[in-house]
């Protein structure tokens, strides 16, 4: 039974219900506030794509995302910029404290960004996506709208690569499965198996959660805001700002194509069978994207068809022996319910509840991955460089990478913690002093232990174990961004500005 | 094997004098919150036997939530406490501290009232010292020596064990040459395996006297709390129905404040402070969902994880009744974010049925349902509760409790005379 009310599509940006898979030209415009009411009054007008189908696909499309910094230089008062989550009103690259956890730390560190800190903190992101052909001439009608209210911080550049990302690997395989007609109950309780259906209220704001509740968001006085807003599910009587709107994570990762398979390949000592296995074993998937657990037929709610490359999870493996523990997509979604398996029972259940089943604690190092999911909508950027000239040449000179995007309704505890828990955290799952073997930094531990092994289980004994990775991704660049509902955002672009009088 | 103990000096600083106090404090630390080992003021390193110790200071600002319950708080001095974990009798620690660390200790609480004469300080401490209510000890009877030697031993077996598929019935075989090869390097000096102490027999006596009580008077006191049952039903779900829920957002400076302090190593601080809801029922719940706390953390939650929660080194739940406070104090792994989710993900049932009784917690049902699986108020009010740890020391930085649960079944694996080949191979893995 469900009494929710329909979701509004066309008070939703596009991006968080559609990658823009047609839309094969993209880029992102990363913009700062020169003049306010010229600014304001862009934004207050501009034609945003939003969730509703359309058919055929619009030739191109544009969304708005606004960064904490990019509301106040719009005027938005201060009382309603720092009622957003803390980590968005504090932004990405501020705090010292969050550089810690979330690996920006050395070659990574903010200071050393081309963009995201400092003077070069974007106000505003526009993402524009254009069927084959039509990107240049939206890009520079949009630009030209622009001047007047903005300056130009940066322009990000993506590129097809046909699903590959830059190290050769197909991509974007694993989405979590949004649950847009609402059918599960906003509830709490314990969930025996992964599922890959996905609340609502995990991308956006003003609906339930995994929790069965509502994450923080700005509620106004609904007299101010009038019919501008629409009014909180949890508190009909306050206008929700958030309703609709998702927080956005962009995080420009230059990716060392050379180096990574140079690096395979002396591990492989210039054999290429072994060089494809260790570098799947990295990744979890061979290149192609079949996962490395082997078959993928496992019934997963909301997981697809048996075969899809995504009906899998790693019950089956818990030793990481056919795919590694710290695997990139094992790290990135380890699949897991949010108790560890176990006979059926009621006292199975309250032994591994209570701790006292040796056999599940062992596996019950990672739970509950339902709260830590990421819609990822990011693209690749540069020239793509084959495997074969990336083992043959020298390094070329020009740049790839990944522009990393991703929604959700908590930073904290979606973006955050996939990245420091289980991208960074260099105990994942038990493992000894290792990071995720892509994104990893290297950084020592705190007692000077190297942490830049990587580990492949075998049944029969010690694992095989490589040594001296060196970094294979570089952060360039990052901003946490709001990307609000339609409404949201025409409220944003015309609520009255601070310390004006009302 | 050597109980491990824990000592809580606690004294309120003299007016005027806190503002000095802190800059001292400040003056111990290596980076924000992280004492300097060897620190002029109190050399932590110089004690051996010491796993965990903090100094920090309580304030009352929280008090005031009181008056949501229509009760007008008392003014409370803000204190200073010293809280450590140790191997042996914290008494016999104490001591040593007063002997070896005397003048930064009299520096320390001679910011504190009433603190009179040098040649007093062992007693003052002792006169200050207040005991738990409830104690986690992850793993009774790991000490920190046995901490870094096994260690130091699992360095040396990674870097020595073959790492190649292995043929039928060989990894029994590269196991007990494993272990000749570390007898011999035990020989000669290289490595070191101290054996277990044998443990005292008070320490057996009393464990074993809590074993048999605690149920005995369970059992004495039955027929009363199946009588007492509904009258306890009707005054829980009223007040669970009527208590305040205080959640606010906590203030970005003093969310800087604690965050400042932390994800300077793989293990981090936590020491939180509240008022008990007035009245005779929540107090009294509480000292007995205390009791039976402590109860199953001697008897059954010292190997490693308090119900599902594998990551808490040392916690400590401190009742001052006289003042209806509660501090918390433990030594986690991982990034604050990645402890509360464990909490309630894993254990939300066990922080509702002791922490329900403080002040301003969020909403329970039948005293473990709701509450802390209210995410987002949970969040709030934990970090609204939590006070920064000004100074605080962890005897082997960079060292997670998988890691020291893997480095003990190496070392167990290693002294055992056979095994199967299955369970040879299992040992392999752990290198």
């Amino acid at each position: 039974m469900s009494t929710a009310l329909p979701v509004e599509l066309d008070d939703i940006q596009g991006l968080v219900r559609f990658g823009y898979k047609h839309h094969t030209e993209a880029s992102y415009l990363l913009l700062r506030v020169i003049d306010r009411d010229a600014a304001r009054r862009w934004l207050a007008a501009v034609p945003i794509c939003t969730a509703t189908s359309v058919e055929p696909p619009p030739e191109t499309a544009l969304q708005v995302a606004l960064g904490s910094e990019g509301m106040r230089a719009l005027g938005v008062a201060d009382a309603i910029v720092d009622s957003f989550a803390a980590e968005f009103v504090t932004g990405m690259a501020n705090d010292a404290n969050r550089a810690r956890r979330l690996g920006d730390v050395g070659v990574n560190e903010p200071s050393r960004w081309q963009w995201g800190a400092g003077a070069r903190v974007p106000h505003v992101l526009l993402l524009l996506y254009a069927l084959p052909g039509k990107l240049a001439g939206f890009q520079s009608a949009i630009e030209a709208q622009c001047a007047a209210g903005f300056e130009l911080v940066d322009c990000l550049t993506t590129s097809d690569l046909d699903g590959v990302e830059p190290f050769g690997f197909t991509d974007g395989i694993s989405q979590p499965l949004v649950d847009w007609q609402r059918k599960r109950p906003a509830q709490d309780g314990e969930r025996g198996d992964y599922s890959n259906l996905s609340c609502l209220g995990e991308y956006l704001l003003g609906y339930p959660n995994e929790y069965g509740g509502y994450t923080d968001r700005p509620l106004l006085d609904a007299d101010l805001a009038g019919p501008r807003l629409p009014r909180a599910e949890d508190a009909p009587d306050r206008a929700d700002l958030g309703r609709n709107g998702s927080y956005l994570v962009l995080r420009q990762m230059r990716q060392d194509v050379h180096g990574f398979w140079q690096f395979v390949d002396r591990c492989a000592g210039g054999n290429p069978g072994l060089r494809d296995r260790i570098a799947a074993a990295m990744v979890g998937r061979s290149r192609d994207g079949v996962p490395l657990i082997g078959p993928a037929d496992e019934a997963i709610e909301g997981g697809g068809a048996p075969g899809d490359r995504n009906a899998f999870t790693y019950r089956a493996d818990p030793h990481g022996v056919r795919c590694p523990l710290g695997a990139h997509i094992r790290r990135s979604n380890p699949r897991n319910a949010d108790l560890p398996p176990g006979r059926p029972g009621f006292v199975s259940w309250a032994m591994r509840t209570l701790g006292l089943d040796g056999e599940a604690l062992d596996r019950d190092l990672v739970a509950s991955t339902r709260f830590h999911r990421l819609l990822r909508r990011g693209r690749e950027y540069g020239v793509g460089v084959p495997v074969e000239q990336a083992l043959a040449g020298p390094p070329v000179s020009t740049e790839t990478g990944l522009h990393f995007i991703c929604l959700g309704a908590s930073i904290a505890r979606q973006f955050e913690f996939v990245q420091n828990a289980w991208a960074v955290g260099v105990h994942f799952d038990g493992l000894p002093n290792e990071s995720d073997p892509l994104l990893g930094t290297r950084a020592p531990a705190a007692d000077g232990t190297p942490t830049d092994g990587f580990s492949m289980p075998r049944a029969d004994g010690a694992a095989d174990r490589l040594a001296g990775l060196p970094q294979f991704v570089t952060v360039l660049g990052g901003a946490y961004f709001f990307l609000p509902g339609i409404r949201a955002l025409r409220f944003l672009a015309t609520t009255q500005m601070n310390g004006e009088p009302r | 094997m050597t109980p491990q103990d824990h000592f809580l000096v606690v004294a309120p600083v003299a007016a005027g004098k806190e503002a000095a106090l802190r800059t001292l404090l400040d003056s111990m630390n290596a980076e924000p919150g992280m004492a300097d080992p060897r620190n002029g003021v109190l050399p932590f390193a110089q004690f051996d036997k010491l796993h965990f110790a903090r100094l920090a200071l309580l304030d009352d600002a929280l008090q005031a939530d009181l008056r949501a319950h229509g009760v007008e708080p008392k003014r409370l001095a803000t204190c200073l406490v010293f809280i450590g974990d140790c191997d042996g009798p914290a008494d016999e620690v104490l001591a040593d501290l007063a002997e070896r660390a005397g003048p930064g200790l009299v520096l320390l609480f001679g910011h504190c009232e009433g603190f009179g004469d040098a040649s007093q300080l062992l007693a003052w401490m002792r006169a200050h010292e207040r005991r738990s209510a409830a104690s986690f000890i992850n793993w009774a009877g790991r000490t920190v020596r046995q901490i870094r030697e096994e260690s130091a031993l699992q360095r040396a077996l990674a870097a020595r064990v073959p790492r190649r598929p292995l043929a039928a019935g060989e990894a029994e075989r590269v196991r007990r040459e494993l272990a000749a090869w570390v007898g011999s390097e035990v020989g000669g000096g290289r490595l070191s395996l101290t054996p277990p102490a044998p443990t005292p027999l008070g320490w057996q006596l009393a464990k074993l006297a809590n074993l048999v009580l605690v149920p005995l008077v369970g059992i004495v006191v039955l027929p009363l709390l199946i009588v007492g049952a509904p009258l306890f039903v009707i005054l829980l779900r009223t007040r669970e129905e009527r208590d305040p829920e205080i959640c606010p957002r906590p203030i970005a400076a003093d969310l800087e404040a604690l965050q400042v302090l932390e994800d300077r190593d793989i293990t981090n601080q936590y020491t939180a402070l509240g008022a008990v809801k007035p009245g005779l029922f929540r107090s009294g719940l509480l000292t007995v969902l205390l009791a039976l706390t402590s109860f199953a953390c001697r008897q059954i939650f010292h190997r490693g994880f308090l119900a599902r929660v594998q990551t808490i080194h040392f916690a400590h739940w401190f009742h001052f009744a006289d003042e209806g406070r509660v501090v918390f104090v433990s030594n986690y792994d991982g990034s604050h974010q990645g402890y509360m989710d464990d909490f309630i993900n894993k254990v939300g049932w066990g922080l509702n049925l002791l922490f329900s009784n403080g002040v301003g917690w969020p909403r329970t049902r039948w005293l473990v349902q709701g509450g802390s699986r209210i995410e987002q108020k949970f969040k709030y009010y934990q970090r609204r509760h939590q006070l920064p740890t000004q100074v605080w020391y962890k005897a082997y930085p960079g060292l997670a409790l998988v890691e020291l649960k893997r480095n003990h079944r190496i070392r167990e694996g290693l002294e055992q005379a056979t095994m199967s080949d299955a369970r040879a191979q299992a040992w392999l893995r752990l290198l």
